[in-house]
This record gives structure tokens, C-alpha cells and sequence, in this order.
């Protein structure tokens, strides 16, 4: 049986956050890469990813969340993530993904540093 | 006193879609029994998943089947978690596995292949043993 991942959106004025909750392996990754790729058809630039409801992850559904980054890197937009568990942040650390986005211990620290 | 193997599990995966999460919750469950903190339970879990997905998407046995073994180890109390995944497969040269860079990745556009740093990132010690007959990852986290 596939784990399925839930993605809720939050638009608000000049950002997006969008919310995990579950396992990001491929079929988690795709569904934020849509919710992400719809949010920058809207026009949103500045995406917060909170992953306080993800306590798993695998190296598939982390290199789709790098295609995200490319692309916000691309329009010249901004992709962080907050409230990830130790060992997702160690993960990203050691891929190296901090180079490339931002992380956040929590959503209002991120959310500070994405509207300065 | 010589070190001992104290407990010991295996699983028999059949390649089916998240198949790593089954041995991932077995792993947590054994290295609680033996009181590991629970950030480095996360770390053998995120280490784990990641050997298995190699596993089931690389090593194409016949089987198609990951087997994962895991040992308590210990000259009395437990001291380490080890973590044997084997496959049947076909079986890899490690030396022809380059080191991922994101910065590369990202320009190849290539995003994939990030299996093995993880594991020698996360568990304390890391053997690869592996030949036409398949391989084996031997991962271990102490206590």
C-alpha cells in the first residue's frame, strides 16, 4: 500500500505557505511540485514549505523538492522550508540544500525573514 | 569480552511501493528496545529507507526480494544497532558511484542518485560488500 501525503495550501498577501503531512518519497514530492508550480502560475515568488507534519522523507521525494528550487531560482523567487525534524535537516544538510534555500527553525521565523 | 551478536531480526521485502517503511518501523521498534535516543533512531530509519530504495530500484533480482537483517550487538549490554541489506541482484561497483554534488545535479539536471551519501552521512559505520551474486550494505549505529 502507497503512503499518501496530504499538501494544504495557505495563500496570504505576498506568500504562500504550503503544508506536508505524511511521507515525501516520489508520489509526495509530485504532489507538492504541483501545489508549488500552481502557486507560481498565480504569480507567487516567495513559497514557504512547513513540513511539521512530515517525520519521513527519501532521497526521491528530496530531488523533486530540488526541481522546485531550480525553478524558483529560475523567476528569481525564494523556496524555504521550517520545522523539519533534526534528521530531515541533517538529510538536506549533507545534500547540500541550504546553499539554495532557506531553513527556518519555525514557520514565524521564516515568515520574518520572508516579507524583509 | 568479545563482542556478540545478542538479538537478531530479519524481514523479507517483497519490491513493492513503500516496502522501506515496513523495515523503517521495525528498525525503530528494535532500536527503542535498546534505548537509542530518538534522534538517532531517526537517523538509522532515514539511512534505512534510503538502503532499501536502492535495493529494490537497482539490484533487479530474480527474487525481487530485499532482505534485512537486524543484529543487536554487544559484548554484554547492548552497544550498536547493525543493519545487513541484501539483495539477490546483479550487484554494482562502488567506485563507479560519483560523489552527488547538488551544485552539478542541479546544472545536469539529474536530481537523483543521493542514496549512498545519506547512508554514510547518517550511521556511523558503512560496508558495501557486493558481486554478481548480489549485495550487501552493512550499516551500523552505536547506541
Amino acid at each position: 500500500m502507497t503512503e499518501t501525503l496530504n499538501v494544504t495550501v495557505d495563500r496570504r498577501v505576498g506568500y504562500a505557505v504550503i503544508y506536508t503531512e505524511g511521507y515525501i518519497n516520489n508520489q509526495g514530492g509530485e504532489e507538492i511540485a504541483k501545489a508549488a508550480y500552481k502557486l507560481l502560475d498565480e504569480d507567487f515568488k516567495s513559497l514557504l514549505l512547513n513540513l511539521a507534519g512530515t517525520k519521513i522523507v527519501n532521497s526521491i521525494g528530496i530531488s523533486i523538492l530540488i526541481e522546485i528550487i531550480e525553478k524558483m531560482l529560475e523567476i528569481d523567487g525564494k523556496l524555504a522550508f521550517c520545522s523539519l525534524t533534526p534528521t530531515i535537516e541533517k538529510t538536506f544538510n549533507i545534500m547540500g540544500l541550504a546553499q539554495y534555500a532557506s531553513i527556518y527553525s519555525d514557520e514565524t521565523v521564516a515568515i520574518a525573514q520572508l516579507q524583509s | 569480552m568479545a563482542e556478540a551478536i545478542l538479538r537478531e531480526v530479519t524481514l523479507a521485502l517483497p519490491m513493492a511501493p513503500d516496502m522501506e517503511l515496513e523495515a523503517s518501523k521495525t528498525a525503530a521498534a528494535i532500536a527503542e528496545s535498546i534505548r537509542m535516543s530518538p534522534d538517532r533512531i531517526d537517523e538509522v530509519r532515514q539511512a534505512l529507507i534510503e538502503a532499501c530504495i536502492n535495493a529494490l530500484e537497482h539490484s533487479h533480482a530474480m527474487d525481487r526480494e530485499v532482505f534485512v537483517t537486524f543484529q543487536v550487538v554487544g559484548s554484554k549490554d547492548p552497544e550498536k544497532l547493525r543493519i545487513l541489506v541484501s539483495d539477490h541482484g546483479v550487484g554494482f561497483s562502488p567506485d563507479r558511484v560519483t560523489e552527488p554534488n547538488l551544485e552539478e545535479k542541479m546544472s545536469s539536471g539529474n536530481f537523483r542518485g543521493w542514496g549512498l551519501k545519506l547512508i554514510r552521512g547518517l550511521m556511523d559505520e558503512v560496508e558495501i560488500r557486493t558481486g554478481p551474486d548480489g549485495t550487501t550494505v552493512v550499516m551500523v549505529k552505536m547506541r
